[in-house]
């Protein structure tokens, strides 16, 4: 079973997101980046199905030379090859992406494409549902509990308030959401293993995006903040303006 | 036309349908457009029409198809996208459940045009904007797309359903259901019917400071006289003390409700990108310092062991 696992470079969740000024852009520089969080509960899921069925998992990423440090990251969890899809900046445009990574991973006979269920910067969730339609094939996301069965599957996905027991055909892109696996933590061996691998990188004529981002902006402030520092006493008072000021309750 | 795809749970129409009717009833004045919705099933879909008409919509095109059941997200994108067509619609909106967020990227690939997911304003300004929270809420962006139709799904909790009678005319259509390569046999609820985080007007939240599994009964308490639901933070899911689908955060849920009640919360960066779109945030945590208190409208200084079973019980004095 070959695999492909398309990751993404996202900030690291602890970092405090920087807006240009005059609203532009968000300030790349001092960023720490990281694997989106969701794309390794993907490569844990690929790494574990080929242990079981062999074959090979590869690593894609969509980026400039920075993404190869990332995409290292991704090998040293035990992954066999990478690809890097050469371009000045991640697209913003999920539909760019998903018509990117299916020109590349068409023809290539992979099986199975894992993605994380939504990158943590754009929050889109767009391109699993996108790429599994360029390919034709079945798409599942925001997956918790997987299991394959020949060119059949079953997947746990979920929902509101709990979880849908969904059947599916192969070949199949998968979306991972926490909660699938654990995540293996990566060691020394695997790190210098990655070390070693060589990472393709693939030159492609990106599609025109068909959105655009006008500008960026901090959530409103909202009224006066008020701190009450005596506990349990000043409760009567929260409470009484919870219902006539903020009138919420 | 503004057309609204319906979003049916178990035969019902789910709470987001009445805030997604409204935004686009008052997108159709703003930009002098006629409202309809559609729904897609397989059978019993025209008494749920009326919904519709009470927050204005004037039209519901009902596609009943046995290829609709069960449930087949492909399927449903298939049969969206042929009515979209036959429509000629200029915007679609869904809302931005766990549902809409997976058809509605599929339904943009048939089109091959763009969606803007999880907004939470839509307007016009010389062509729609759409602001959108990113990194979890901790920037929003302004969105314009340059295909049409414009598709979009809308956060819950983004517009308050205003109600407002209209006459819904129903309309069936036939349409051609492909061969469902996904299929969702069964729908298991693991929290016994409670509400969703993202679709709940209060949530009471816990966090490390609650220090135990065992100690959520005053939460579930308040919760309960409360209407609410139930949430916590990352740690608190990762130790298994509460189930997955509560973590609020960059890596769980985020979450729009009137009121957010965080207890025992520090409130990591991460966590806060989660709720920064609540209405209004209440703290209980006994460190003053506590970065919730940066973000909190309220904040009460103390142990939540002092503090919230007094709220309850003040909340169940002025409740009556």
């Amino acid at each position: 079973m070959n695999i492909a696992v398309c990751i993404k470079q996202t900030p690291d969740t602890t970092t405090r997101i920087q807006v240009a000024d005059g609203g532009g852009e968000i300030v790349d520089d001092g960023i720490q980046w990281i694997i989106s969080p969701y794309d390794e509960f993907a490569i844990e899921e690929a790494l574990k199905l080929t242990e079981a069925n062999g074959g090979e998992v590869t690593i894609v990423s969509m980026g400039p030379a920075r993404v190869e440090k990332t995409i290292r990251e991704a090998l040293a969890m035990g992954a066999q090859k990478a690809i890097r899809i050469d371009c000045e900046s991640i697209p913003n445009d999920p539909g760019v992406t998903a018509k990117v990574l299916a020109e590349v991973l068409r023809g290539r006979g992979f099986d199975l494409i894992f993605t994380g269920r939504q990158a943590i910067d754009g929050d889109q969730a767009q391109v699993p549902g996108r790429l599994a339609h360029l390919l034709d094939w079945a798409c599942v996301s925001v997956v918790i509990d997987l299991a394959i069965d020949g060119d059949k599957g079953t997947a746990l996905r979920e929902v509101e308030g709990g979880s849908e027991r969904v059947h599916f055909t192969m070949p199949a892109v998968i979306g991972a959401n926490r909660h699938l696996n654990e995540p293996r933590y990566r060691n020394m061996r695997g790190i210098m293993k990655a070390k070693r691998i060589p990472i393709e990188v693939v030159q492609v004529d990106a599609p025109a995006p068909q959105l655009e981002i006008t500008s960026y902006s901090y959530p409103p402030q909202k009224g006066e903040r008020k701190l009450f520092e005596n506990g349990a006493s000043d409760v009567a008072e929260v409470v009484r303006l919870l219902r006539e000021e903020a009138q919420v309750i | 036309m503004i057309l609204i795809i319906s979003d049916i749970q178990e035969g019902k129409l789910r709470s987001v349908n009445a805030e997604v009717y409204t935004a686009a009833v008052a997108l159709g004045k703003e930009t002098g457009q006629p409202v309809a919705t559609v729904l897609l099933g397989a059978s019993g879909l025209k008494e749920l029409a009326a919904t519709a008409g009470n927050y204005g919509v004037e039209k519901a095109i009902v596609v009943e198809d046995a290829g609709l059941a069960p449930f087949s997200p492909d399927a449903y994108a298939a049969a969206i996208a042929h009515v979209i067509r036959e429509t000629g619609a200029s915007v679609v909106l869904m809302g931005a459940t766990f549902t809409g967020k997976d058809v509605m990227p599929r339904v943009a690939q048939h089109l091959d045009v763009a969606l803007v997911q999880d907004v939470i304003n839509v307007r016009d300004e010389g062509g729609l904007v759409f602001t959108r929270p990113m990194y979890a809420g901790k920037v929003h962006a302004d969105v314009r797309v340059q295909t049409s139709p414009a598709l979009a799904t809308i956060r819950p909790k983004s517009y308050k359903p205003a109600e407002q009678a209209a006459d819904v005319a129903v309309e069936p259509m036939s349409v051609s259901v492909p061969a469902a390569k996904v299929q969702v046999v069964a729908y298991e609820g693991s929290s016994n019917g409670k509400l969703d985080v993202t679709e709940a007007d209060i949530i009471v939240s816990g966090g490390r400071g609650m220090q135990g599994a065992d100690k959520w009964g005053m939460l579930e308490e308040l919760a309960d006289l409360l209407g609410a639901a139930t949430g916590c933070s990352r740690p608190v899911s990762d130790d298994g003390w509460r189930p997955h689908e509560e973590h609020i955060g960059q890596t769980g849920k985020t979450v729009s409700p009137d009121l957010y009640i965080a207890c025992g919360i520090s409130g990591a960066i991460q966590h806060v990108a989660g709720v920064s779109s609540s209405k209004f945030i209440v703290a209980v945590n006994k460190d003053p310092e506590a970065p919730i208190f940066k973000v909190a409208d309220y904040g009460i200084v103390g142990d939540v062991f002092d503090v919230v079973p007094v709220i309850t019980e003040e909340i169940r004095k002025v409740k009556g």
